[in-house]
């Protein structure tokens, strides 16, 4: 294969720039050491990371954002594993539009979902409660966990259950032992990918968080609409070191080209 | 064991019968209801909503507005995006690795936080997108990027870039170095490989991910709405404003109904001329 030119090592260098400056710039102006916006010249300061101490419903948001990334997450892949199962093993009839029905929150905009459930949980009496919250989530985050299940219980290799079977292991056995062992690093990818998305999500979850449950982007987001301080370029530079961090974790451990290459297929279908 | 997948799908089909379904057709019902700033929302069955929707140079302009935004950000992203794409491919371990994290790892970044970014670089007449510009001679005086929509589509072009880069990288994969290389044998140049050779087989991936980026600008509402501040509207901030501002639920589900609509509309339609444009590659 033939290599890249100066022309395109050249471009490639300002491509990069532009996809890094917006954060990069983020994280320099969080250690300013004045009152307000400006680049830290010669002195350096964390001043605005101790501000956030101050003020406690950054920290609030952020545990609710965690418990509520971790437990939708969790129930998603819950629901995920039984339906890709059957999708992966059975065909039958009305497959295809379940799948595409329970992928289809990739499709209708956030914005759309968040006013449907504005609308339905002010109607049955979830408006701006937690479960609330932990209800819409499992259902923006369900496809990511499915299309991470259903690879790996596509690529589950069937004569390993079929050995046990013959060699009298009942069904309840085959999926405790074999089926269920050989999904694990699916169903633990999905759930990352899952937290991911339910962590970031603000498009939906502004019009259904009301005060007090209120997640850190939300919360972030609310904050900026008024003004734009140096406490929120901090805040967002600890979530932006958090990001990285899960993303290098995530990279190691299941390759992030995977991750997001079954991540982007459902959008153009 | 004929029933055996259906009751496999009970959980997710009872979620989302119960939780998407009955909400969209709740919201699609919801745009017929009358609202009054008095009486509030009242289940009839009406028009007005629709007919305001539709007919009113207000919301003409603002739905102009929003998909003109979107064109130019999707333009942006593949003219930028796809050679991106192509280079990153052609690199080799390790740094095809590391700058396909660097380029894909946003994606998965805030994207309050990421479009904080862009606010600090445009922050008015001394932004730092400014400073640099006049010092490299490019203009003379300060450009307005914040509450423009030069701002907005150059911020929602960062935010969407990844997923041109991922659609065009996915269809390089399948692209075969030995048709490249069978056109050099043959005399080409590096330019006309690239036109005749490389690009007509990425291009069904530039479409696709030209659908993406085209449906999730249309519809971005956090980076509208940062940049473009209260005055710049577009469908998204609008509807957020009449449900939770203005209070006029009805009116801002006929709104975001009818974006849903155009999109699907757009999406369907693009996929149906991309379908039979390359029916054959797909074959």
């Amino acid at each position: 294969m033939s290599r890249n030119g100066p022309i395109a090592l050249a471009y490639h260098a300002l491509f990069v720039t532009f996809m890094l400056a917006p954060i990069l710039v983020v994280c320099f102006v969080a250690f300013t050491p004045e009152g307000y916006l400006s680049f830290p010249t010669d002195r350096w300061s964390l001043r605005w990371f101790y501000a956030i101490a101050q003020y406690p419903e950054f920290i609030s948001a952020f545990w609710r954002s965690l418990w509520l990334g971790a437990i939708s997450s969790a129930i998603a892949v819950g629901i995920s594993v039984p339906a890709a199962l059957a999708i992966a093993r059975y065909r039958f009839r009305g497959r295809e539009a379940l799948t595409a029905l329970f992928m289809s929150p990739l499709m209708i905009p956030h914005l759309v979902l968040g006013i449907a459930f504005l609308r339905f949980f002010t109607q049955i009496g979830l408006g701006g409660t937690f479960a609330g919250l932990v209800l819409s989530h499992i259902v923006v985050v369900l496809p990511f966990a499915l299309r991470l299940t259903l690879a790996s219980a596509v690529g589950l290799d069937r004569s390993i259950e079929h050995a046990a079977v013959s060699l009298g292991a009942s069904e309840s056995v085959v999926l405790r032992r074999i089926t269920l062992p050989l999904v694990l690093p699916g169903l633990v990818s999905g759930w990352a990918l899952a937290f991911i998305n339910s962590f970031d999500e603000v498009t939906m979850t502004v019009f259904i968080a009301a005060p007090g449950t209120e997640t850190l982007p939300v919360r972030m987001f609310l904050y900026i609409q008024d003004n734009i301080d140096p406490l929120v370029t901090s805040v967002s530079a600890c979530v932006i070191a958090i990001t990285v961090l899960a993303l290098l974790v995530l990279d190691r451990a299941f390759g992030l080209e995977r991750l997001l290459i079954g991540r982007s297929a459902g959008h153009g279908r | 064991m004929r029933a055996a997948p259906y009751l496999l799908c009970v959980p997710a089909l009872v979620l989302f019968a119960g939780v998407v379904i009955v909400p969209l057709v709740m919201t699609v019902l919801l745009s017929f209801h009358d609202w009054g700033q008095y009486k509030g929302i009242e289940p009839v069955f009406i028009l007005k909503n629709w007919q305001e929707v539709l007919g009113d140079s207000y919301f003409h302009e603002m739905f102009a507005r929003t998909f003109r935004i979107a064109f130019f950000v999707t333009l942006l992203a593949a003219v930028f995006g796809a050679p991106e794409a192509y280079i990153l491919n052609r690199m080799r371990s390790p740094w095809r690795g590391i700058f396909l994290l660097v380029i894909l790892g946003p994606l998965l970044i805030s994207v309050v936080a990421r479009t904080l970014g862009w606010a600090l670089l445009f922050g008015g007449n001394s932004g730092i997108v400014n400073k640099a510009l006049m010092g490299m001679g490019l203009i003379s005086a300060p450009l307005p990027f914040m509450f423009t929509e030069t701002g907005v589509v150059i911020a929602l072009a960062h935010v969407l870039m990844p997923y041109m880069v991922l659609a065009v990288w996915a269809s390089l994969q399948r692209l075969d170095p030995q048709v490249e290389n069978a056109a050099v044998a043959l005399g080409a140049g590096p330019f006309t490989v690239l036109r005749r050779i490389v690009l007509p087989q990425v291009m069904p991936g530039i479409l696709s991910g030209a659908v993406i980026v085209f449906a999730l600008a249309a519809s971005a509402f956090a980076t509208p709405s940062i940049i473009g501040g209260r005055r710049l509207k577009v469908a998204s901030t609008l509807a957020y404003d009449e449900f939770l501002n203005t209070l006029n639920w009805p009116l801002g589900a006929a709104v975001a109904v009818l974006l849903l609509l155009a999109l699907v509309a757009i999406v369907w339609g693009v996929n149906r001329l991309v379908e039979r444009r390359y029916a054959q590659v797909f074959a």
